[in-house]
């Protein structure tokens, strides 16, 4: 494999398990507009117990994404107590606050930026964003995917049928910060240096647009989304300067005639006719 | 020291209020969270700048600028909202976030990504009161912004088209009932919510002396704050919460530093959020579509 291709796969494979800590609450009904902040965290909570505390990174990472998750828990109870676009604007807000603390903590470097002593080879990221996949395919076939769609359909009558929608609500939420923190961690031990620049606004807000893009009907839209949004430009880069103007007049064009994203449950549907029909 | 910080807080807080008011019109009545409108801010500054160095004079390039932005509104209003109207809720976000992406590239492709100096319109006119230092340029910005929004503010209250702006606001459906055009109206607002962020950029580019294709990012989400701080869908909200964010900016970056900015601004936000979801003075959330 090539050094560019193998560059371009492993921003593929950052960009899936972003995608992936998205669609989780997404799919809940919340809208995380905060995810970078949680990579934050797990990227510097790892990269803190590798460099100071010498843990090895098959430790380091689990924690860092644990870390976050945590902070997910902690911070979704007070948060989730909004809904809609007020959900939405709290996570906007709470990863602008995470990314300027880490700005300005100086035991993880600050403005200057973290590096990182262990690293972790591109194999090993490719495992773990197939290992991120696999995960969110097997959960989809869970109740717990049937409580997030209920809570995100009705969350009144998902209460009524017995469903703990706080319980379910914060679990969503929890479970979208550890994964972004699990992303974030691996970041920070592929590439050996962070800096809290990078963990901005624009991250969290692509990531929601591959997820948003891909569509959210089924667990294969964050995973078209991303490899979508990582490879086409690429694709494009023949065009230089215009390639990212395209891509934006793509997505446009695309959206007006396809607002429920790429993959949608109706087109799962219409394969599984056609299929059926051929081995009939 | 202090009484000029607040005084310069507060020009900077009448740029984010224009901003906030945009998207206070567009949230409170069409529901649509519009991300294009940071873009249209930006377009407002770096056009007035095309067009001033095309040699037009200044009124006409302000003009021009505010009307391209305009007529990219009314893009935006036919491909990102009425096509999603069906649609899950957050689409239109992807879509107005797309009109953003694309504007950005589209100006840096013609002017490049360098900041740029905006030419002076008032060579240092400036107003010295005890000590203090006013811009005559800011003063300017400061009472076209808050006369506009008193405008508004009047216009939503008295008019009859603004009657039908809030009846629209307050249910989609029996405005429809009572003869309301929704069809004409929306794409209305979309020119409305345009030019106030048009003109705030505008506004930016003279007062700051400075454009950049990228300049409406930080300003446009300091903005979305300041809506939600002062309460969604409320004009003298979104006042207060601009000006009290740009105090806030102003304020931090003074006795604090520059790199604390982000935790003062958006950590209010936060505070607001979880302890006063509807803003300072909004009503509490009734109904809302993302």
């Amino acid at each position: 494999m090539s050094g560019y291709l193998t560059g371009v796969l492993v921003v593929l494979a950052f960009n899936v398990m972003a995608a992936y800590a998205v669609y989780l609450p997404l799919a809940a009904g919340q809208l995380n507009l905060g995810i970078a902040g949680f990579m934050a965290i797990g990227a510097y909570a790892a990269a803190y117990l590798t460099n100071e505390l010498g843990w090895s990174m098959w430790a380091a990472v689990p924690m860092g994404s644990a870390a976050a998750g945590l902070v997910g828990i902690l911070i979704g109870i007070p948060v989730l107590r909004t809904h809609g676009i007020y959900l939405a604007l709290a996570t906007f807000a709470l990863g602008q606050v995470i990314a300027a603390v880490f700005l300005n903590l100086d035991v993880v470097g600050a403005a200057a930026g973290y590096p990182v002593t262990d690293y972790a080879a591109p194999g090993v990221v490719f495992a773990c964003a197939i290992g991120v996949v696999l995960l969110m395919a097997l959960i989809s076939r869970t109740r717990f995917a049937l409580y997030l769609t209920a809570v995100k359909s009705d969350a009144t009558v998902a209460d009524l049928m017995g469903i703990s929608v706080r319980g379910i609500q914060v679990a969503a939420f929890a479970l979208g910060a550890a994964l972004a923190g699990f992303g974030g961690a691996m970041y920070a031990h592929h590439y050996s240096f962070i800096e809290a620049q990078h963990f901005n606004v624009l991250l969290s807000v692509f990531t929601v647009l591959y997820v948003l893009f891909g569509g959210v009907q089924t667990v294969w839209g964050p995973l078209v989304g991303a490899a979508f949004f990582t490879l086409v430009p690429e694709l494009l880069r023949a065009s230089d300067q215009w390639r990212y103007a395209l891509f934006a007049l793509f997505i446009i064009i695309f959206m007006a005639l396809r607002p429920q994203g790429l993959v949608t449950a109706s087109l799962f549907r219409l394969f599984r006719r056609r299929s059926k029909g051929a081995s009939a | 020291m202090l009484s000029q910080q607040i005084i310069n807080g507060l020009m900077l807080g009448a740029i984010y209020m224009l901003v906030a008011v945009a998207f206070t019109l567009a949230i409170g009545v069409l529901n649509f969270l519009n991300f294009s409108l940071p873009g249209l801010f930006m377009l407002g500054g770096m056009l007035a700048f095309g067009f001033l160095k095309l040699g037009w004079p200044f009124f006409l390039a302000a003009g021009g600028a505010l009307f391209v932005a305009a007529l990219v509104s009314l893009l935006v209003e036919r491909l990102a909202y009425r096509r999603m109207r069906e649609g899950d809720a957050e689409v239109p976000l992807v879509s107005s976030l797309g009109f953003l992406v694309l504007l950005e590239n589209l100006v840096l492709i013609r002017y490049g990504s360098d900041q740029q100096a905006f030419p002076a319109l008032f060579a240092d006119m400036n107003v010295r009161v005890g000590g203090l230092v006013i811009g005559i340029a800011q003063m300017v910005s400061l009472a076209i912004s808050l006369g506009l929004v008193a405008w508004l503010s009047w216009f939503l209250r008295a008019t009859n088209a603004g009657r039908r702006i809030r009846t629209v606001a307050e249910n989609r459906e029996t405005a429809l009932l009572m003869g309301i055009n929704i069809e004409r109206l929306v794409p209305q607002l979309f020119v409305g919510s345009a030019l106030l962020a048009a003109l705030a950029g505008l506004l930016f580019a003279v007062n700051y002396q400075q454009v950049s294709p990228f300049m409406g990012e930080g300003i446009g989400f300091k903005a979305v704050a300041a809506m939600i701080i002062g309460g969604m869908g409320s004009i003298w909200g979104a006042v207060i919460g601009g000006l009290l964010i740009g105090l806030a900016e102003v304020l931090s970056i003074s006795l604090i530093g520059a790199d604390v900015v982000n935790i003062t601004v958006y950590g209010l936000l936060l505070v607001i959020l979880i302890v006063r979801p509807q803003g300072l003075i909004g009503r509490p959330p009734a109904r809302e579509k993302l």
